[in-house]
């Protein structure tokens, strides 16, 4: 780990190995949470619609549940793996803090003119920054409220945090839908911008 | 809004349709076979580890260790919250495999609850002799596997009562109960000794009515519904684990709340 801690600061390395790592252990962790999770919510939708059922994974509810109870290990784990190294070596000071507002906003306005830079990847713009701490926000909310969801009893006190049970139930969609969201954007831009995909592969 | 419908009114058509997606498509080679998102993640993977029955078993073994994992989370002493009488959902649903015309219709003159197992006294119980037993009360939500909740109210006598008036080993690891449509639930020995859980003869102080599982219900309100059997005509304390009806189809043994 000290190694790649400091070819990361030898400038060469934009995303250290314990980033590329942790990044797509989660990108399939979080297939397998949401294909699985549209399928639960299918069995008893808090909304009036359905997800097709092609976009589902596991096959029946039962099967939906296995998945959803075998990656939520992988996810939380993973989860705490990452936030705790982003803390500990100091790359979420350094890359997502500060947001300043007025450069979130000067940063969505040349966004959405095509004037937004994306030469040094190493360097996070501010919409960058809201996007990357907005889902590292997200992705504990939906982990605490699927633990509210699934221990209601036992953690009862947490439930009680995000309003009871059902109240619950619709944090835990509303988190899925922003992390879904973002997905589509950080994918969108990841395709549009390649050499940032292959940061995230092969580290520079 | 589905859970909305179900929840006001008891539509027999909307359970019976709720129930058949419970069921595993027979068509399908397995159950835990997909579609798009699965080729997407045998994709990124390289290899079809989705497909089959060695991803089957891999599934199951984690449920395995997760009913593991409930167990050490669960508390012995920790108690489901209760709710106020106006906070009882109203009508509470009918819920079950079936249409409620098809419910289980158990003579209540002669009803006998037969007991078994790891017992002193195995001698059967009629509905007066349990009907005499100390009475508790409890409202709590009732919590589908399939997300929706209610709120409802049940008495009856705790379990552990029971368990230790019949003599009961409650060393033994399991107790088991069958019903009068041959639906069956294994629950561990902790849950049934958790204060909480109550053989249930009435509903909102009236006698169970047919719907809910006259005679007898057993009521966890620290378990999904689907542990909570209707219908109850037989127990046994037992070490050994005899699985139940939704959980030998593959829902998560433990279940706990």
């Amino acid at each position: 780990m000290a190694q790649t801690i400091s070819t990361a600061s030898a400038d060469t390395t934009i995303h250290p190995r314990w980033v590329r790592v942790c990044h797509w252990v989660n990108v399939l962790a979080i297939l397998v949470m949401i294909g699985s999770g549209w399928q639960i919510y299918n069995a008893s939708p808090l909304f009036d619609f359905e997800f097709p059922k092609q976009i589902t994974l596991g096959g029946w509810l039962a099967g939906a549940l296995l998945w959803h109870f075998a990656a939520m290990w992988v996810v939380v784990i993973n989860g705490i793996v990452y936030v705790s190294l982003g803390i500990v070596t100091g790359r979420f000071r350094r890359k997502l803090l500060p947001i300043r507002p007025g450069e979130v906003i000067t940063d969505v306005k040349a966004a959405l003119s095509f004037k937004l830079a994306h030469d040094d990847l190493s360097h996070y713009n501010a919409v960058q920054k809201l996007l990357y701490t907005g889902v590292i926000v997200a992705g504990i909310i939906i982990v605490l409220s699927g633990i509210s969801i699934w221990k209601p009893v036992q953690f009862q006190e947490l439930t009680a945090l995000f309003g009871g049970y059902d109240a619950a139930r619709y944090v835990h969609f509303l988190a899925m839908a922003a992390i879904v969201g973002f997905l589509v954007v950080h994918v969108v831009l990841a395709l549009i911008v390649p050499k940032s995909l292959r940061a995230m592969i092969t580290g520079r | 809004m589905r859970q909305r419908r179900i929840i006001p009114g008891v539509d027999p058509r909307l359970l019976i349709k709720d129930a058949a997606k419970l069921m595993p498509d027979p068509s399908r080679r397995g159950f835990l076979r997909g579609a798009a998102s699965l080729g997407a993640l045998t994709f990124l993977t390289g290899c079809d580890i989705i497909d089959g029955d060695t991803a089957e078993n891999v599934l199951r073994r984690i449920s395995a260790f997760n009913d593991g994992a409930q167990a050490a989370l669960f508390s012995r002493t920790k108690l489901a919250p209760t709710y106020p009488e106006s906070a009882i959902t109203k009508p509470f649903p009918f819920n079950a495999y079936y249409d409620e015309d098809e419910a289980p219709e158990v003579s209540g003159k002669t009803y006998k609850l037969e007991v078994a197992g790891l017992v002193e006294n195995k001698k059967s119980w009629t509905l007066d002799e349990l009907y005499a037993l100390p009475e508790v009360s409890q409202i709590t939500r009732h919590i589908c596997v399939e997300g929706w909740s209610a709120i409802g109210s049940w008495q009856g006598t705790p379990l552990s009562e029971f368990l230790k008036r019949i003599g009961a080993d409650t060393r033994a690891k399991y107790v088991w109960f069958r019903c009068a449509e041959g639906y069956t639930n294994t629950i561990d020995m902790p849950t049934a000794l958790h204060p909480q859980t109550q053989m249930t003869f009435k509903y909102a102080n009236q006698i169970l009515p047919r719907a809910y599982g006259f005679p007898m219900k057993i009521r966890i309100p620290t378990k999904l519904g689907f542990k909570n059997p209707k219908y109850v005509v037989a127990m046994e304390v037992t070490n050994t684990d005899k699985g139940g009806y939704w959980e030998d189809k593959g829902y998560n043994w433990f279940s706990g709340l």
